[in-house]
């Protein structure tokens, strides 16, 4: 009895220390909040909801959209940003022929071995080939954009919190500071080789606006390439990119979540009728 | 081991007899989860969260072992080849959501289960064993969760792994050594993610052995249950099988359409998006959170923000995370009410409701938040509030408390207070 009530004397000691230790730090904490200034975030923006077509529950994509994407990848981003996990193969998924992806690959240029000489040359690419990267190393990149590394863009919309919507809205987001913004964040003012975005969350970065005017693409289908059309676009394909498997897991989840929805209900009446021999009833 | 009226395994089946004679495993499987079980026949949906515990581990023990065969522990390709199983292995997307939220679920169901035992004091005698090994499976779920995430080498797995390891440099003395030896090196690199994933493949092996000596152990008492009143009669019980496998079936089959639901229309909500990049030593990212599951213990890490008689702040942070979990260890010494259930405890219910469960909330916001005003206060306050909740209300409240009548049995709970209501002829079926 009495070693009982030791563990439990120990126990209101230890407890009482612990929490005089968290009451101290709250009580320095509370002081220097009332005194200090809290850091302030700078205001940047959310993205916008652009209702891409692969958004909800039941969407799909839009092969279309992707193509335009693909093109705006192919003739704009691919200068600075590589794609590391698409393979040329890949865009049979966007509705081209094994034949088109075939020559879409044969047009570009990917590392290879002179076959004769063992050295390092460039090749034709092979369906199976993936995106060549556009600078031989992280170095180089960074050599070419301002110290900044133009980040691999195949799974951006999956690295960035509303990726596709992030990406898209970062595309159209470049804007001079406002006046309002210098006075309360002087820090906000881009510095050398720095660009203002709203969406980007230092509200400054590297990135040239890479899509600057409309027809900047010509695409196929004859949509009208405006700057937000080929900033929908090629955050569509880089959706894509991020996880071309998305609209297959969609439309897998719907027949799992009937059938379980199923074997539920019919749990559920298995129960009732299992537990009705059991439940206590009124003696009338 | 079992009640007197416990039913016996009787073999009809000549396949089964041969079986049952020179190996009885059937017996086994009878008399633990079958006709053989007698359970209190009062027992509420919160009883079923140790068989969707059992469940999720099942889960992650299958869906893990197939990502072992594509995945590569070296720190230059384990990012390529998690997406390698993303994008190329056949149904590898799915194995890996639903191992990535099968982690999740099995961390809410084993978090219910424990919020069962808390409220019901389910640790009580003669239950202790049962608790001590729910704790000692905790932990090494814990620990294996913090290696799995480390495994597929993006922003957060990385940093994470830095952040945790780092938290033994603050042991004096001894610290540095046991960080460099943790890690094999003095950052996390390819030392580190080959001994994580050996040690991720291996701990959900040893849980699996632990759950079967806690389960054991369930039944030598059998199970408590809402009243916390023992069982006093067969009428008190129904056979585990088929009253309380039909009731786990339709609990599994929420969880599922819950889980699935996830797994297809949101499968990355639970994680965080850093860990789509490729880690980098060299970029720290601007906030390094845990998985979500350790926030309510990473909030009280860092609620220790200031040194305290010569005691570094981080020390005090590092005791007080490990202290948090570790002082369950003590409750069935701690909490000597008579009795079990909080419905009778009037006391112990108003600590339980507006005191630890909001602690516990700001707990698991703060820990997700940035280290900034106002989370680091609050954080402090609901620590506070815990370890006082646990060490003194909790002894204290045992002592001082007026419980409320108990029903003189489970027959009686069930019956309630309708003097003519029966249990009916099929009470105690003989199935
Ligand atoms: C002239 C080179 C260049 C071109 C062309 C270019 N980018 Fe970038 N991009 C960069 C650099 C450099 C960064 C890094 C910026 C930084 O971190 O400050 C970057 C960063 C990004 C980011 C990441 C922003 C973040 O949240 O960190 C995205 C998304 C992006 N680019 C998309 C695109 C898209 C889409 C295109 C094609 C329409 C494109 N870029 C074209 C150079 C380029
Ligand atoms: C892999 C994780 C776990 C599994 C598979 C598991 C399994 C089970 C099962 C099947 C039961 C009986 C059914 C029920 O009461 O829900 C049970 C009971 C129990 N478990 Fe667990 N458990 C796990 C983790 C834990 C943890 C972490 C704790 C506490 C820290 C714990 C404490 C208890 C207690 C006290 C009981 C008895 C409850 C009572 O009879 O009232 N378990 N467990």
């Amino acid at each position: 009895m009495t070693k009982l009530l030791s563990v439990r004397l120990v126990a209101i000691l230890i407890g009482l220390g612990f929490a005089i230790v968290a009451l101290y730090s709250f009580v320095l904490g509370a002081y220097s909040a009332a005194t200090e200034e809290a850091p302030d975030h700078l205001p940047y923006e959310d993205p916008i909801d652009f209702a891409f077509s692969f958004d909800g529950l039941f969407g799909t994509w839009d092969q279309a959209q992707l193509q335009r994407g693909l093109k705006v990848y192919d003739e704009v981003c691919s200068a600075c940003h590589s794609l590391k996990y698409v393979a040329f193969r890949n865009l049979e998924q966007l509705g081209y022929s094994e034949a088109q992806a075939k020559a879409y690959a044969a047009a570009k240029q990917v590392p290879g071995i002179d076959p004769a000489t063992g050295e390092e040359t460039m090749r034709p690419g092979l369906p199976t080939d993936y995106f060549p990267a556009p600078y031989p190393n992280a170095v180089a990149a960074a050599a070419a954009n301002n110290n900044a590394i133009p980040p691999d863009l195949s799974l951006i919309t999956k690295a960035r919190g509303d990726g596709t919507n992030y990406v898209a809205s970062l595309l159209v987001g470049y804007q001079e500071p406002s006046a309002r913004m210098l006075e309360e964040h002087p820090e906000a003012a881009p510095g050398p080789g720095l660009y203002h975005n709203i969406y980007f969350p230092n509200l400054n970065l590297a990135m040239a606006p890479p899509l600057t005017s409309t027809g900047q693409v010509t695409y196929d289908d004859g949509t009208e390439a405006t700057i937000e059309q080929m900033s929908k676009d090629v955050a569509a394909f880089l959706a894509w990119t991020a996880e071309p498997t998305l609209v297959k897991r969609k439309q897998t989840g719907w027949p799992v979540l009937i059938f379980l929805l199923f074997a539920t209900v019919l749990a559920w009446f298995s129960k009732k009728q299992i537990w009705a021999a059991v439940k206590p009833k009124r003696q009338d | 081991m079992s009640f007197p009226w416990a039913k016996q395994y009787t073999p009809t089946n000549p396949v089964m007899r041969f079986f049952d004679e020179k190996l009885p495993l059937p017996r086994l499987i009878y008399n633990a989860v079958g006709a053989g079980y007698p359970v209190p026949r009062n027992l509420s949906y919160f009883w079923n969260f140790g068989v969707l515990a059992g469940f999720f581990l099942m889960l992650q023990i299958v869906t893990g072992i197939v990502l072992a065969m594509h995945y590569a522990a070296n720190a230059q390709v384990a990012f390529a080849t998690t997406e390698h199983i993303m994008r190329n292995v056949n149904w590898g997307w799915l194995m890996r959501y639903a191992h990535a939220n099968g982690a999740s679920f099995f961390f809410i169901v084993v978090y219910l289960h424990i919020f069962r035992g808390l409220f019901y004091s389910s640790y009580k005698a003669p239950r202790e064993m049962i608790w001590l090994l729910g704790v000692v499976i905790f932990l090494l779920m814990m620990a294996t969760a913090f290696m799995g995430y480390v495994l597929p080498w993006g922003q957060m797995s990385f940093w994470g792994a830095k952040v945790i390891t780092g938290l033994f440099g603050a042991i004096p003395l001894v610290g540095e050594p046991i960080q460099i030896w943790l890690l094999g090196g003095y950052a996390p690199d390819n030392a580190a993610l080959n001994r994580f994933f050996s040690l991720h493949f291996l701990l959900p092996f040893v849980i699996a052995g632990v759950v079967i000596m806690h389960i054991w152990a369930l039944h030598i008492p059998g199970s408590s249950n809402p009243t916390g009143v023992e069982i006093k009669s067969e009428s008190d019980t129904l056979p585990f099988h088929p009253y309380f496998t039909v009731k786990d079936g339709f609990g599994l089959g929420v969880a599922l359409i819950l889980f699935m639901t996830m797994v297809f229309f949101l499968p990355n909500a639970l994680g965080h998006p850093d860990n789509y990049i490729e880690a980098n030593p060299l970029s720290t990212p601007a906030h390094i959170v845990p998985e979500w599951y350790f926030w309510p213990f990473y909030a009280i890490l860092r609620a220790f923000t200031v040194d305290f008689l010569f005691i570094p702040a981080k020390l005090l942070g590092v005791i007080a995370m490990f202290g948090s979990i570790l002082l369950w260890f003590f409750l069935p010494w701690l909490d000597k009410s008579p009795v079990r259930s909080g419905h009778y405890r009037p006391l112990f219910r108003k600590f339980f409701w507006f005191g630890l469960i909001p602690a516990m909330i700001v707990l698991f916001i703060c820990g997700g938040a940035p280290a900034e005003e106002p989370y680091v206060m609050l954080s402090q306050l609901a620590t506070a509030y815990y370890f006082l909740h646990f060490l003194v209300i909790l002894p204290i409240v045992g002592q001082v408390e007026k419980p409320k009548p108990l029903p003189y049995s489970i027959t009686e709970a069930v019956l309630g207070s309708d003097k003519k209501a029966v249990l009916g002829e099929n009470a105690s079926p003989a199935v």
